[in-house]
């Protein structure tokens, strides 16, 4: 299942590279974007543990910037 | 401004003012020694007690960097140590410790400075693009009860009747079944002429409504409408990224942590041996201050968000960034010929009658005899006869397939077909012409007649596009067809095109692209044009699949990498132009973030360089990254 996901203050593209990096390497995850200039994150992850991986991946995002927030 | 930045701004104010303020003031002279906020001082000769000055300047310093300095602490919590928070902390305090006081707050306020300029430079361009698309229909007028309510366009169904006024968007997709009106398609084509509709025609969504009052049925769900696909792909076009984006944040995952142990290296190696610690200390915090890659990381993905967006206002929808960097590389453009180089409507183009006959009469004996077949090539002689058919005026009308009709008109007996018809009629056919498009043979009373020519004709702005895509460096130009080679020929010639292929069925041209794709150079990428029907398979084989002349067709939609909203081949240069730009610019911004970056830290090491230039090599370079990337917003 593919997710898209709005972010809000996602403030630095560095970060957006890191956060994509991390969570492409969660269990689970097919594949992942995070666009920075779109301010938007696109999950690609077994169905079965969507909502488990999501919690996953908004705990990764949060180590790399804490101020930045996922709308579920 | 957003209300986050306007704070930022006043801090920044604030702290200014504090820096200026401690270092503009007077010696403070201390009645005795306090431990570690008074230095020994000569006073008229005499020992005194001074406040010391790391105190003044600690005040500015902790009111532009207090968050700076939290998210450094925060972060080496989380195991991100690298990141740029905690590399201004440590080249701050640096600055701090060995006593370069105004150094340091200045370069932590100059770094928010950049910061703030940075975020707000993004923010604009966000907004302009997000602008450039806003085509999304805030509501729909709907009778309900007799009354006009406006309800979600999401809430209407098929067959459900609209009404569109003057100065609206077109929410949804449909016919229009009452009113005439003109309709500015420009913000999904870039088409400035508005398009006129009456009773019958098809709306599209997002197109605004200039003048009358329309009544409209729906034809399809909002979700299916064509503004639905269209901000659905535009906005999923951004997680397909370019190779040049995928490099960047690789390099920056390798050049912050190389250029902090250079860093580290640089402190400590050289003072070991000259013990001058005093020297290469400093000399080593410019170094953490350049390891920051933001620069380079935000210019790029803006650069190719700036691209897609310029290219959407002129009406090309460009499907990701990676779409984008391969255009710029096109090499071999190859083309479908029938509703892409030409209009795909056949028209008569020469009329040339035998002896003892006349071009009119000719024209109007095969028009008559024509008038009842639906055939396209029927349609065009009816067409350039230009006038009223007469069905009084032609009897014992007769089809016969494959080859043509029999009629008699006025009294004679007319035969208009192929050679195929002549031979079976035992007509000689005197004339030995060889034209390029369809030949159509008539004969009259048993004798031959003369023939009319039939084509294609390219579109009006094909052979513009097409001397342009040459002058933006396109190598080659192809045309494959299934039409016959004669006709095939005369559009290539008109055209200069650089080669065609003629007599293609649809499997055939896939297994060309592949042929041309494997003599291509490597560095050079394949592009398909196509009008979307029934290429497919092509455009999926090539490296960039075109559709063109899109509005309204699913298919092309889906199956293409760049889409040109209306018919004008003419946008395919604008949109290799735009490419070449984008990736220009991309390539600007890295030469110049990287090139500033390594001249700073090369001049750190002997002591050239001083903070400022390498705050300067951060931020500064970063703004002016967003700016050049900003250009593309304006692109033609």
């Amino acid at each position: 299942m593919k997710k898209t996901f709005k972010m809000i203050d996602l403030d630095c593209a560095n970060c957006a590279a890191k956060m994509e990096n991390a969570i492409k390497g969660l269990d689970g995850v097919n594949d992942a974007s995070v666009s920075f200039m779109t301010q938007k994150m696109t999950v690609d992850a077994d169905d079965a543990r969507f909502d488990a991986i999501m919690k996953e991946v908004v705990k990764v995002c949060r180590k790399v910037e804490p101020d930045c927030e996922i709308v579920l | 401004m957003t209300r986050k930045q306007k704070k930022t701004l006043r801090r920044i104010l604030f702290a200014f003012a504090l820096l200026v303020i401690a270092a503009l003031l007077p010696t403070i002279w201390l009645p005795g020694p306090i431990p570690l906020l008074s230095e020994a001082r000569d006073q008229n000769g005499c020992g005194a007690y001074a406040l010391a000055r790391w105190p003044l300047f600690l005040i500015p310093y902790l009111v532009i960097g207090w968050d700076v300095l939290w998210k450094a602490v925060r972060n080496i919590k989380n195991g991100q140590v690298f990141d740029e928070n905690f590399l201004m902390s440590v080249a701050t305090i640096g600055a701090l410790v060995i006593g370069e006081y105004a150094e340091g707050v200045a370069v932590m306020l100059f770094y928010q400075v950049g910061e703030l300029f940075q975020s707000v430079a993004v923010h604009r361009s966000r907004q302009s693009i997000s602008d450039l698309m806003d085509i999304r229909p805030d509501y729909a007028n709907v009778e309900r009860d007799g009354q006009l309510v406006q309800v979600d366009p999401e809430e209407v169904q098929v067959d459900d009747i609209i009404v569109i006024k003057a100065g609206e968007r077109v929410p949804l997709d449909g016919t229009v079944l009452e009113g005439a009106s003109a309709l500015d398609t420009a913000a999904l084509t870039g088409e400035s002429l508005p398009r006129d509709v009456e009773a019958g025609d098809e709306v599209i969504s997002g197109c605004v409504n200039l003048t009358g009052l329309l009544h409209v049925k729906v034809s399809k769900p909002f979700g299916q409408s064509t503004v639905a696909r269209i901000l659905d792909l535009v906005e999923n076009s951004s997680e397909k990224k370019a190779q040049a984006e995928h490099f960047i944040t690789k390099f920056a995952r390798y050049y912050t942590p190389v250029v902090v142990f250079a860093a580290l290296a640089l402190a400590v190696i050289p003072s070991l041996v000259t013990g001058q610690w005093g020297i290469w200390v400093p000399r080593a915090l410019n170094f953490l201050v350049v390891s920051c890659p933001c620069a380079l990381v935000i210019s790029i993905p803006l650069s190719f968000f700036g691209g897609l967006g310029g290219a959407s206002k002129q009406g090309i929808l460009v499907k990701g960034s990676n779409y984008l960097e391969a255009l710029a590389k096109a090499g071999i453009v190859v083309f479908d010929k029938t509703g892409t180089l030409t209009q795909g409507a056949f028209s008569v183009t020469a009329v040339h009658p035998e002896e003892g006959m006349e071009e009119g009469r000719l024209l109007e004996l095969t028009a008559l005899a024509e008038q009842f077949s639906t055939h396209p090539i029927s349609k065009s002689i009816v067409a350039a006869w230009g006038g009223q058919p007469d069905q009084s005026r032609a009897v014992d009308v007769e089809e016969i397939a494959g080859h043509g009709v029999r009629a008699t008109v006025d009294g004679h007996t007319v035969l208009a077909g192929n050679p195929k018809l002549m031979d079976r009629e035992n007509i000689q056919i005197t004339t030995s012409h060889d034209h390029s498009g369809t030949t159509i043979h008539v004969a009259v009373d048993g004798k031959y007649a003369g023939h009319l020519v039939i084509a294609d004709r390219p579109k009006e702005g094909s052979a513009q596009a097409l001397r342009e895509l040459k002058e933006a460096g396109v190598r080659q130009t192809v045309m494959l067809t299934g039409d016959a080679r004669g006709a095939a020929q005369a559009v290539a010639e008109e055209l200069k095109l650089d080669g065609f292929y003629a007599q293609l069925l649809p499997g055939d041209k896939v297994e060309k692209v592949e042929a041309l794709l494997q003599g291509k150079n490597p560095k050079e990428n394949l592009v398909f044009v196509g009008d979307g029907i029934n290429d497919a398979p092509v455009l999926s084989r090539a490296d960039i699949g075109v559709a063109m002349g899109a509005l309204g067709s699913d298919a092309a939609i889906e199956a293409a990498d760049i889409v040109l909203m209306d018919d004008d081949l003419r946008k395919l240069p604008v949109a290799v132009r735009i490419a070449r730009k984008t990736l220009a610019i991309v390539r600007q911004n890295v030469v110049f973030a990287l090139g500033v970056k390594f001249l700073v830290l090369a001049l750190s090491v002997p002591g050239y360089a001083n903070m400022w230039m390498a705050v300067f090599a951060d931020v500064g370079v970063s703004v002016i990254a967003i700016l050049n990337a900003s250009r593309m917003l304006r692109a033609k």
